[in-house]
């Protein structure tokens, strides 16, 4: 029998980077193989090109013993594959027939869509696979765990007996993670392939039937599920020199840097995002906040540097309250932020490095003298910044846009804490960046807060997270639910919280004191926005 | 590193230029089509502006464009389209020559007399844009649309009703505000220029105004390069998400620029205000908004690029006339080769932009892999 | 919420007591009968303050106003028709004015030279594509801006037809640099037995004859809008429906949208997103251009240098109030067409002065319905604007003439002061796209 998917020394280069670099691959008819790495290990890549986004420079591609080259999804389309992104190609403004049909629309003579043979089509896949949805409600009305759903009917609509899952469960919640794994098995049962990325090797192991580990751009191994454990993939996963952010001394103080109380704040639609959360961060302390993405982490941190108006509450630093202050004088009074998407409020990405440092600082010294811009102070600072954070660029007045990910993300790290802050707040500090540059990153961290930093953490990464913080607050459905310890917390009691299954759960364990009493009233968990 | 500069100044000056040869062949082949001999026109063009009266004719010309254009690029600067500096300038004008010649300004001495008109213009100038701009930041309506609609109020009616109350007494046919006193005038430069040339003649004055524009040009550039204001725009500009995390009100910046962009647009119409014309009338000269912003994007937003866009246009413009007596050509042609250089300029621009970014991710990744092949090398020496 | 002038999603809205019950009511009416209720709403309106204003205000609903209040939303319609192809495609257009002035043109020239109106209809359609198609390239291939592509063709577009007249209308009898000679429109009739003029039937004009309150006004008004109506219009409209067909119901259409929303999931799927951005940016022009035919042939009769006055932006401007929505497009180019009519039709004055008492209690009620929805902010601009209007009105006896040139300008921004924001364009209206992200 031959296999469905076989991938013979694929090499992907892109400027400075070897994203793949001799990955073979075997996916046999019917399985579901996952595929497991570490952030930039080149899963995306492999996947993009396996779909016709992005042609190899090397190497060969068999789909089903045939040698093929997919120099587009249309391609890959008609080979029987089908991709599911991470990030959901869904539009918001459009039905969800209209957007499985997208591309393949049944159509009469004149170019007409036929909305009959179209939703007898959608009902037919729906049914043979257990996929209910409405395909009249618009996209913008469903949940994440539904729009995954229609992202999956999209393929099957095309006939696709290949499936691509790009980190499906990265934003499912757990019960949602469960439905997901249950039509993959219903999936495979109907003879589908199914091809997957993750890097939660609980889940890995869960479902699988084989997984292969990349590892910057390589394949190291693949294995069958039942002859490992977690720990083994983790080890293959990270090769033997793991980053790990380990605690060493406390420098925690007894001086209250971040004093934040009573805060709530407001979305659009009047629901609380950040419910009465109290919080208080010392001089020399990291705080981590622990949740789901969409918990009110964001809006939290947006209410403290000042660019959302919480609804009421108190956000003190050093003791003076700076609650109805401009961003601007938050900064000026000591306050930094790393934001969690770079590109969106973190850089000006057409702006030339030296400008970008100035940014946020404009008007301190050395970025500015009175009302001029200090040209030659900025410059030099940029300079020592690149420097200090070994960001890798030939001058500092290339635009921003020409660095890599993680010399961005330094040159922002660099930016907020070379001014000497009293409070950092980081959202997600080492998303999407390489290995070298997240330790990096961590170790920058460490010594500011050696120094004295109070740092509010968010970040998704639990290790990052547990190796990092002095003190971790996990955050549900805009309430702060509880206090741990991070010496002896475990990710599954973490997990726990997060997703407020420890409800049902009689011993999670590991609970510290309150910092706030408030902030560990776990039933208070069950009030629902 | 000295032939990355040289590629990065030939991209810089490359792109305009393309565009402009990109103009004269395309409106080469209009005119041979035509029936004309485009050699013969273009010849006729430029030796017309070789003469130092049309130099200062191109000049004339030149000012007000040239302030339009730095109005129009200081909303570009921040994302803003303020396509309504027409009616900015048209209605600052008739404020500013309206109050010149009333009550007791009429009776203020030279300085203080033009100081006034033109402080009655900027504000005028501002406040028209500021509508436009607390429309966008109170109600959330485009910019674009606002300035539009506001031209045609400026002009169909604001100004339409006020010049009946502000005529003239006679019961003239081209009525207009009452002409100025000799006190609001602005004197003409001819003596300056003549001290490097001969004598102008054929009655040519070369305005006043275009010291303002110079000083406006001067100020833009320093503002916008060097002041904290400046980079608060640019920022706002580049990325108003992350301009606002870095402490800047995007709000208040869209505010400060209409409000600053109008009170430079107020500027515009000082050059026949402040003339012999002294007054607002019915012929009042109208478009130099819609040119200006045409001038903007030909200059990139740049101080001294806007000023060679406006030399241009202003040329184009004052060769009309020299291709209407010589015949050689249609006059209409530089009225296509204006729309032909402002369309493929952008357009140059564009693909220019991407050269560069590409120039720049290419040697930052230089820059990466260089590093990382350092590191062992230093690794290995140190035991050694 | 998102979507106040068509499809509304009845699940949305509550049924509640009061004003806000009622307006939901209406809201999940069928779409023809809400407009017929609209319509007719808005006749109600201009008959009671034609009672009130008396003699000289019967401007606002006699049946050549009417007549002329569709001429006059033609252009603003097709415009804007012409703006939501684009948009839809994800192209910000503000280049529709250039195209239009370019419709004027070879409308103008097409009609004359072939002898044809029909050949300037087809002509103004060419001559709008082409700036279409100028835009497109600008846009969708080289990336530039496109609020400054626009521009560029705004500014290209008069300098091009100056040329091209002294080129072309200098040489023909009764042309100049600055007009074409004349060049009429298509054919005129009267819609059987509803309308006529002279001796033939006419069922409408009796009802108008009998002077009832409201309902003579109703039968005048649409007498007007029947008789000697141009084909010109008809196929105008007739795009109306025909649009929502192409852009809802077809799989070029679907591709289209996807454009706007997410050009991204489009391109994973194989769809042509350059190619279909073209497409809706070229129809965009087509359809300006139409709009500049009518212009020149239907309204004026001749090609006049300067003769859009700013229509395509207010075509853009009813695309915005539409909420980039057929039906939507229509119900502003009604709006805002109807005062250039007034502007041109009353001379007097005194219609324009009613119009006044109009709009205060349009405001009224839009005071009302802000303050039941608890918009404060809105109620408070809706009251005081609202008691200018009627205070203007019962100090003037008749309006300034600069009021009717000013009022198609002035309902554009005031209409857009209380809608703006509610209002939801195409997700990725205006982003440029490059494949492959």
């Amino acid at each position: 029998m031959t296999a469905a998917i076989e991938l013979i020394g694929i090499t992907k280069r892109f400027p400075g980077v070897i994203a793949n670099d001799d990955v073979n691959l075997t996916v046999q008819r019917g399985e579901i193989h996952a595929i497991c790495g570490e952030n930039g290990a080149g899963k995306s890549t492999l996947m993009k090109m396996l779909y016709g986004m992005q042609a190899p420079d090397e190497g060969q591609m068999l789909i089903d013993g045939e040698p093929v080259s997919l120099s587009s999804p249309s391609d890959a389309i008609a080979r029987g594959i089908g991709m599911v992104h991470q990030h959901f190609m869904l539009a918001d403004q459009l039905t969800v027939l209209e957007n499985v049909i997208l591309g393949s629309e049944p159509t009469n003579g004149i170019g007409m869509i036929d909305f009959r043979e179209a939703r007898r089509h959608f009902d037919e896949v729906g049914e043979s696979y257990g996929l209910t949805i409405d395909p009249d409600d618009l996209v913008e009305t469903l949940e994440v765990g539904e729009r995954q759903r229609v992202e999956i009917i999209k393929v099957l609509f095309r006939g696709a007996q290949i499936l691509i899952l790009d980190e499906p469960t990265a934003v499912l919640v757990p019960q949602e993670v469960e439905e997901l794994f249950r039509n993959m098995r219903d999936l495979k049962a109907k003879g589908a392939t199914i091809l997957f990325i993750d890097h939660k090797l609980q889940e890995v192991l869960e479902i699988a039937d084989s997984i292969t580990v990349l590892r910057q751009g390589k394949t190291i191994a693949t294995v069958d599920p039942k002859d490992v454990t977690a720990g083994d993939l983790a080890e293959l996963m990270v090769g033997s020199e793991l980053p790990v952010p380990d605690t060493t001394d406390s420098t925690v103080t007894d001086e209250v840097s971040l004093d934040v109380h009573g805060l709530t704040v407001l979305d659009a639609d009047k629901r609380r995002v950040v419910d009465d959360v109290s919080l208080i961060i010392r001089r020399g302390e990291i705080v981590g906040i622990a949740g789901v993405e969409g918990n009110g982490q964001h809006e939290l941190v947006s209410a403290i540097i000042g660019t959302m108006t919480p609804e009421s509450g108190t956000v003190s630093l050093n003791g003076n309250d700076l609650a109805t202050r401009s961003v601007r004088e938050r900064r000026e009074a000591g306050m930094a932020y790393v934001p969690q998407d770079r590109h969106v409020e973190g850089l000006l990405l057409d702006a030339p490095l030296w400008e970008n440092i100035a940014l946020g600082h404009q008007t301190e010294k050395p970025f500015s003298k009175g009302i001029w811009i200090d040209r030659g102070g900025t410059r030099a600072r940029t300079e020592e910044i690149c420097d200090w954070y070994d960001v890798r660029t030939p001058n500092v007045d290339v635009s921003a846009h020409a660095l890599s990910g993680g010399n961005q993300q330094k040159l922002i790290l660099g930016r907020e804490i070379t001014t000497n802050p009293d409070l950092l707040s980081a959202s997600h500090p080492t998303r999407g960046i390489d290995v070298g540059a997240q330790a990096a990153v961590w170790d920058h961290l460490r010594t500011a807060r050696a120094g004295g930093l109070a740092t509010l953490l968010i970040s998704a990464d639990l290790e990052e997270l547990i190796g990092l913080s002095d003190t971790i607050v996990v955050m549900f459905h805009g309430k702060l639910v509880a206090t741990l310890d991070p010496a002896d917390v475990t990710p599954r009691v973490l997990g726990a919280y997060m997703t407020g299954a420890h409800l049902d759960d009689d011993s999670p364990g590991g609970v510290a004191p309150p910092t706030h009493p408030e902030a560990t009233t776990t039933d208070s968990v069950g009030v629902q926005p | 590193m000295n032939q990355s500069i040289l590629r990065r100044v030939a991209l810089a000056v490359g792109a305009p230029f393309a565009a402009v040869v990109f103009a004269v062949a395309l409106s080469s082949v209009v005119l041979l089509i035509s029936g004309n001999n485009p050699y013969n026109a273009f010849s006729d063009m430029l030796e017309n502006a070789s003469r130092l009266e049309t130099f200062v004719d191109i000049l004339n010309n030149a000012t007000p464009l040239y302030i339009s254009g730095i109005a129009a690029a200081i909303g570009f600067r921040m994302n803003l389209f303020n396509i309504g500096v027409e009616g900015q300038y048209l209605i600052a004008a008739f404020f500013a020559a309206a109050v010149g010649s009333a009550g007791f300004v009429v009776d203020l001495p030279a300085p203080l007399h033009v100081a006034v008109i033109l402080l009655v213009a900027m504000s005028v100038g501002a406040a028209w844009a500021g509508v436009a701009g607390a429309l966008k930041v109170t109600r959330g309506i485009n910019e674009v649309i606002s300035t539009i609609m506001l031209n045609f109020i400026a002009v169909g009616g604001v100004i339409a009703w006020l010049l009946v109350e502000f005529q003239d007494d006679s019961g003239a046919s081209n009525s207009g505000t009452t002409p100025l006193a000799a006190s609001g005038r602005l004197p003409s430069l001819n003596r300056v220029l003549e001290t490097v040339t001969r004598e102008i003649g054929k009655g040519r004055e070369l305005t006043g105004v275009l010291i303002i524009a110079v000083v406006v040009g001067i100020g833009y550039h320093l503002f916008i390069n060097r002041t904290r204001l400046g980079f608060d725009f640019r920022a706002s500009g580049y990325n108003p998400m992350a301009a606002r995390a870095g402490g800047v009100p995007p709000k208040r910046m869209i505010m400060y620029a209409m409000l600053l962009s109008g009170a430079v647009a107020g500027l515009v119409g000082m050059f026949e205000v402040l003339s012999d014309k002294g007054q607002y009338s019915q012929s009042f000269v109208r478009g130099i908004g819609f040119n200006g912003i045409a001038v903007a994007l030909i200059g990139r937003n740049n101080s001294v690029g806007i000023a060679v866009g406006a030399l241009l246009f202003g040329f184009l413009s004052t060769s009309s006339g020299i291709l209407q007596i010589t015949g050689s050509a249609t006059p209409e042609i530089v009225e296509i080769m204006k729309g032909i250089i402002v369309l493929s300029a952008v357009v140059a621009y564009e693909v220019v932009r991407r050269i560069r970014l590409r120039d720049e991710a290419k040697s930052a990744a230089e820059a990466t892999e260089r590093r990382d092949d350092s590191v062992p090398v230093e690794g290995s020496e140190v035991p050694a | 919420m998102t979507d106040v002038i068509a499809t509304p999603r009845p699940a949305d809205t509550p049924e509640e007591g009061g004003v806000k019950g009622l307006f939901a009511k209406y809201v999940a009416l069928p779409g023809p009968i809400r407009w017929m209720t609209a319509a007719a709403l808005g006749v109600l309106l201009l008959s009671i303050v034609q009672e009130i204003s008396g003699e000289g205000s019967s401007v606002l609903t006699e049946p050549g106003t009417s007549g002329a209040m569709l001429r006059f939303a033609v252009p603003i319609l097709l415009a804007g028709l012409g703006g939501l192809f684009s948009e839809r495609a994800g192209v910000v257009n503000i280049g529709l004015e250039g195209m239009m002035i370019l419709g004027t043109w070879f409308g103008a020239w097409g009609t004359v030279n072939f002898d044809s109106p029909w050949a300037g209809l087809v002509c103004g359609a060419i001559g709008g594509a082409l700036g279409g198609l100028l835009h497109a390239v600008a846009t969708v291939s080289f990336g530039v801006d496109h609020i400054i592509s626009g521009v560029a063709i705004n500014i290209l577009a008069p300098g091009l037809t100056r040329f091209l007249s002294d080129q072309v209308f200098s040489d023909w009898e009764g042309g100049s640099i600055t007009q074409s000679p004349r060049a009429v429109g298509l054919p005129k009739f009267d819609v059987p037995l509803l309308a006529g003029q002279g001796g033939s039937t006419s069922l409408l004009g009796e009802l108008d004859d009998k002077d009832w309150f409201f309902v003579s006004d109703v039968a005048g008004f649409l007498e007007g809008a029947m008789q000697s109506l141009s084909l010109y219009t008809v196929i105008a409209f007739a795009l109306v429906p025909l649009s929502g067909f192409v852009l809802w119901r077809t799989r070029l259409g679907l591709r289209i949208r996807i454009c706007g929303e997410r050009p991204e999931a489009g391109e994973s799927l194989g769809v042509n997103i350059y190619l279909h951005k073209y497409i809706g940016v070229v129809t965009s022009g087509a359809f300006a251009g139409v709009a500049g035919g009518f212009v020149a042939m239907e309204l004026a009769g001749i090609y006049r240098e300067g003769q859009t006055l700013g229509r395509g932006y207010i075509g853009l401007a009813a695309l915005i109030f539409g909420n980039w929505r057929p039906g939507g497009v229509m119900l502003g180019s009604l709006l805002f067409g109807y005062p250039f009519v007034l502007a041109l039709r009353d001379s007097t004055g005194l219609g324009t002065r009613a119009l006044l008492l109009v709009i205060g209690i349009a405001l009224i009620a839009v005071l009302v319905f802000s303050v039941v929805n608890r918009k404060w902010t809105d109620s408070i601009i809706a009251g005081v604007l609202a008691l200018a209007m009627l205070i203007w009105w019962s100090q003037s006896s008749t309006a300034p003439n600069w009021l009717p040139n000013t009022m198609p300008y002035a309902t554009v921004l005031l209409v857009l002061v209380f809608m703006s924001q509610r209002l939801r364009m195409p997700a990725a209206d205006g982003q440029i796209y490059r494949k492959g992200g």
